[in-house]
């Protein structure tokens, strides 16, 4: 990789982290239960896992810094979703959890240069 | 989440109906799903609306949005939705408030850049709007003259949709374009009748025509100033009334023919196709939804078909329903559009495809002859009720008599119109064309010694019986030129003389 492009690679892990650091704590504030962060198996990863206490709570955070190339949450493509999908069933296979209710939310967060971090929960977005 | 609702127009032919735009904002991921059986055009609108909404500094709602467009089983086309689909999203999404757009109906397509383009059939929906009694529209500030047409509906103009915003939220603001004075259209440039020479015959058979609303063939040899005397024509006839201005405009708009600073059309329409025209081109089609063709064009005005005989049989014949019933009745892929066509048809045709200026000069074999104008179906031309063959010009006008020009005549014309229209009020009919057989037969039935000159050519097979009518028709029309209040025995022989079957 070019050096600027490693560098914005780097950048941008970083902006991810930071949000999924924001989204774990928006979630506990909200009285949920984080069981996994960034679980991965083959199929790809999920970034938080929780629960409420009756349903499994599947988060993917989608950060970025602006809305220039759309809102967050617009980054959550129908194959990211199903992958999700894969993803935590085959969490639900590794935690032998058998029947539950699954939840899938988006977590969106916008980090702008200037301005405050908001975060936007859709809740059973897909 | 939250619900809104705005209101625009589906076009179907030159009538509108009111569509309810209903728009959804839901959780889920952003999205916008689009239904009530769109067309192409209009699933389009999507990203017109989206672009618009972005460039027009507001936030693109990052939602899943529905917008439904209802009744949702009229199929619906066009880019006329993209205003109300843009300002029902926005309501939806709580950026403008959704009261306002109740009794208020949003016409116009949308730039990328939020600009509001111009779109057809504008005046037909505001006159839709109006039917279900909707009090306020907006247009796209170009279509404002045309929208203002349309009494007691308030119209605004606007240029983009950042306006229409603004003017939603702060009614009280600046505000959108309110239409001018209406400004009167400049007087057409129609030639006078005084330029045409000699061709008495056929100057008067003119008149009848316009007179009467009949429909006119000339025949003769080129240069004998057939064209001529069917552009004048149009001078002849009366301005159309308010009612049947909006008749006319209503049709041009859907055509997509209307000037934008004068639209309404107040004088008679000259529509002239060319003799390669098509079926389509003549009466109107086209995929989808069937769109105005030639006949509909010419509503209340004239149809002038220079070179008859060179037209195809096909587009003549399709002429010959829409010219009894005065409207067509185009049944295409979504469904069954009518167009009125009350046109005057007046035909010019050559005697022969040599067409020399002097007849004993022709060369044609006569088989040639005789098959140029036999083009021209039985069943048409019995249709056309005045016939007239045109004889070359052999003055070069320095004959005492100044012709008569078209202000003379016309003040006959009228005078004739307004004695026929006294006669026919309260039957629905304006002109004598327009009157069927059965009624000048039996309640305004004429002495058996006036009519013995057709009961004499229908006894002979000289006229048939569609032709008796039409003959009687021209009678009550000469009479009406002359000042009479029914027809003498003269006026019924004249109205033999101008159905002159050598004239083809």
């Amino acid at each position: 990789m070019e050096p600027t492009a490693q560098a914005a690679q780097h950048r941008s892990d970083e902006l991810g982290r930071r949000g999924e650091d924001l989204a774990a704590d928006y979630l506990a504030s909200t009285g949920l239960v984080v069981l996994s962060r960034n679980w991965r198996c083959r199929d790809g990863e999920v970034d938080l896992i929780a629960t409420d206490g009756q349903r499994l709570v599947v988060c993917e955070v989608k950060t970025r810094s602006g809305t220039g190339y759309g809102e967050p949450s617009e980054g959550v493509t129908p194959a990211k979703a199903a992958r999700i999908r894969r993803v935590t069933a085959a969490w639900l296979r590794a935690y032998r959890v058998g029947w539950c209710e699954v939840r899938f939310d988006v977590l969106a967060v916008l980090c702008p240069q200037d301005g405050p971090v908001t975060v936007e929960h859709l809740q059973g977005a897909f | 989440m939250s619900l809104a609702s705005a209101w625009a127009v589906a076009l179907h032919g030159v009538d509108g109906m009111l569509v309810e735009i209903e728009a959804h904002i839901g959780p889920g991921l952003p999205g916008l799903q689009m239904v009530g059986l769109p067309d192409t055009a209009l699933s389009e609108a999507r990203d017109r609306v989206r672009a618009a909404v972005l460039n027009s500094g507001e936030r693109w709602p990052p939602r899943r949005m529905t917008l439904a467009l209802s009744p949702a089983t009229l199929p619906k086309g066009g880019s006329s939705y993209d205003l109300a689909l843009a300002c029902a999203l926005l309501a939806a999404a709580g950026r403008v408030p959704a009261q306002r757009l109740h009794g208020l109906v949003l016409i116009g397509e949308l730039a990328l850049d939020g600009r509001l383009r111009q779109v057809r059939g504008v005046l037909p929906a505001v006159l839709a709007a109006r039917q279900v009694g909707i009090g306020e529209v907006v247009v796209p500030s170009a279509s404002l003259a045309e929208a203002c047409l349309v009494d007691g509906v308030r119209v605004h103009g606007a240029t983009c949709l950042k306006e229409v915003l603004s003017w939603l939220r702060d009614p009280g603001g600046a505000g959108l374009a309110r239409p001018g004075p209406p400004r009167p259209a400049p007087p057409a440039a129609v030639p006078d009748l005084g330029d045409v020479l000699e061709q008495g015959d056929a100057r008067w058979a003119v008149e009848v025509a316009a007179a009467g609303g009949h429909h006119l063939l000339l025949t003769g040899p080129p240069g004998t100033g057939k064209t001529m005397l069917a552009q004048r024509m149009v001078g002849l006839l009366p301005a159309l009334t308010d009612q049947e201005a909006l008749e006319v405009t209503a049709v041009h708009s859907v055509a997509g023919l209307l000037a934008p600073e004068t639209p309404l059309i107040t004088v008679p329409p000259f529509v002239a196709p060319h003799h390669t025209s098509s079926v389509a081109a003549l009466v109107g089609g086209g995929s989808g939804l069937a769109k105005p063709g030639a006949v509909s064009r010419a509503h209340r005005g004239v149809l002038f078909l220079d070179e008859v005989a060179e037209f195809g049989p096909r587009s003549l014949e399709a002429l010959r329903t829409p010219l009894e019933d005065g409207e067509v009745r185009l049944a295409r892929r979504d469904g069954v559009v009518r167009y009125p066509a009350r046109c005057q048809l007046v035909l010019a045709a050559n005697p022969c495809p040599c067409a020399p200026p002097d007849e004993r000069d022709c060369t044609c074999a006569p088989s040639a002859r005789r098959r140029y104008l036999g083009r021209l179906s039985g069943p048409l031309l019995d249709r056309v009720d005045l016939r007239v063959l045109m004889r070359p010009v052999k003055d070069m006008g320095q004959a005492d008599a100044e012709p008569e020009s078209t202000a003379t005549v016309r003040e006959r014309v009228l005078q004739a119109r307004a004695a026929a229209r006294a006669r026919w009020t309260g039957t629905g009919w304006s002109t004598n064309a327009e009157v069927p057989g059965p009624v000048l037969r039996r309640r305004f039935r004429l002495p058996r010694a006036v009519t013995e000159p057709i009961a004499a050519a229908l006894h002979r097979g000289m006229v048939t019986a569609r032709g008796a009518d039409r003959t009687l028709r021209l009678a009550w029309t000469v009479a009406d030129l002359a000042g009479r209040d029914r027809p003498l025995v003269e006026d019924v022989s004249v109205a033999m003389g101008l159905r002159d079957r050598r004239a083809a």
